[in-house]
């Protein structure tokens, strides 16, 4: 092994373990995550896929459970991709710090952009970008963490024949609970959460129920910006 | 959906997850963004997770489900005081599982 290569191993090893905080976290959700894929009745192939290809934890819950529920692929497509939208703020904040790098190398690191590695890295951007190789060490490592978390979730799912005792049907929303208080910041966000809550519900009511999410989403979004610009315009 | 169908649904969602990922960081600055665009992304997950979570507490066959026995919307209150209390994921499903399972086990 000539020096360069030695000093980007180094590098690589380096971003991994600057990713292991990250990676702990990971791991009990990916293996939450395969466990109750699994149990949706995705098969262990297609749940390993949602982890390698789309990579983002909170949409892959919310799929899991609209293909549990039978909702249409082009509903589940557009949800997905209304709820990993917000990545284009993170992508276009570290935009930035990374003008030097080549588009390939931009193209690789958006792929492994997440909530977690986003604040990671732009803590750790501000004081300087780290060498190439860290920054793809710890992006690595951190899925290769997500990955063997879903997959631990497959293998210990098969011993799990009925989920009613362990209350496993109540991992999901117990879930989307806990990662709504996590991502709820100011009023307005709350009052968005109980008319969307509110809205989805009454759909469902009145007999649209396998795009009831998607709608009173976009909806209950677009209500909270514009009370928002309401609320302000006094005070402007 | 057959397992088929369903990986082509996460073709699509890999597809849908990856632009927004790459698209700022190769081709735009952090100034392009037009600030109600900003307002509306930040309220679209919290707005999603609302809208998924609701119908799974409060409906029950197709009818709302406001009864006592409705074990999924009263296991929610110490699940939403565990997250709110520790912001962990891990700890609140724990806990709303246990209340769930040990609910289950007592009552039957």
């Amino acid at each position: 092994m000539d020096s360069h290569s030695t000093s980007a191993f180094r590098s690589w090893m380096r971003g991994a373990g600057t990713g292991l905080p990250i990676i702990l976290g990971y791991l009990p959700i990916g293996f939450a995550f395969g466990v109750l894929s699994q149990k949706s009745g995705l098969s262990n192939a297609n749940t390993l896929f949602l982890s390698l290809i789309v990579y983002a934890g909170s949409s892959q819950l919310i799929a899991v459970s609209l293909f549990a529920g039978g909702a249409p692929a082009l509903s589940i497509i557009i949800t997905t991709f209304i709820v990993n939208l917000r990545h284009l703020l993170m992508s276009a904040s570290l935009a930035p710090y990374l003008a030097r790098w080549r588009k390939s190398a931009l193209a690789a690191f958006a792929y492994q952009l997440t909530d977690e590695t986003f604040a990671l890295h732009s803590v750790r951007f501000a004081s300087g970008v780290p060498a190439q190789a860290e920054v793809f060490g710890l992006n690595a490592a951190v899925q290769v963490g997500w990955v063997f978390g879903t997959w631990l979730g497959l293998i210990a799912g098969q011993y799990v024949p009925d989920v009613k005792p362990f209350a496993l049907d109540y991992a999901l929303p117990a879930m989307f609970l806990a990662l709504l208080i996590l991502f709820l910041r100011d009023k307005l966000q709350v009052v968005v959460a109980v008319f969307a809550g509110l809205l989805s519900v009454s759909l469902l009511l009145s007999g649209v129920n396998q795009w009831n999410v998607l709608l009173a989403a976009l909806v209950a979004a677009i209500l909270g910006v514009g009370l928002e610009q309401w609320i302000k315009k006094p005070s402007s | 959906m057959d397992q088929e169908a369903v990986f082509l649904t996460i073709l699509g969602m890999g597809l849908v997850t990856y632009l927004p990922r790459v698209l700022p960081v190769v081709l735009l600055s952090s100034k392009s963004i037009p600030p109600i665009l900003e307002s509306w992304l930040q309220l679209v997950p919290v707005a999603v997770l609302a809208a998924l979570v609701a119908p799974s507490l409060l409906v029950e066959d197709a009818q709302l489900a406001l009864h006592s026995d409705n074990l999924f919307l009263w296991a929610s209150f110490p699940t939403l005081f565990v997250a709110w209390r520790t912001k962990s994921l891990f700890a609140s499903v724990v806990v709303g599982m246990s209340v769930v399972a040990l609910a289950r086990a007592l009552l039957g």
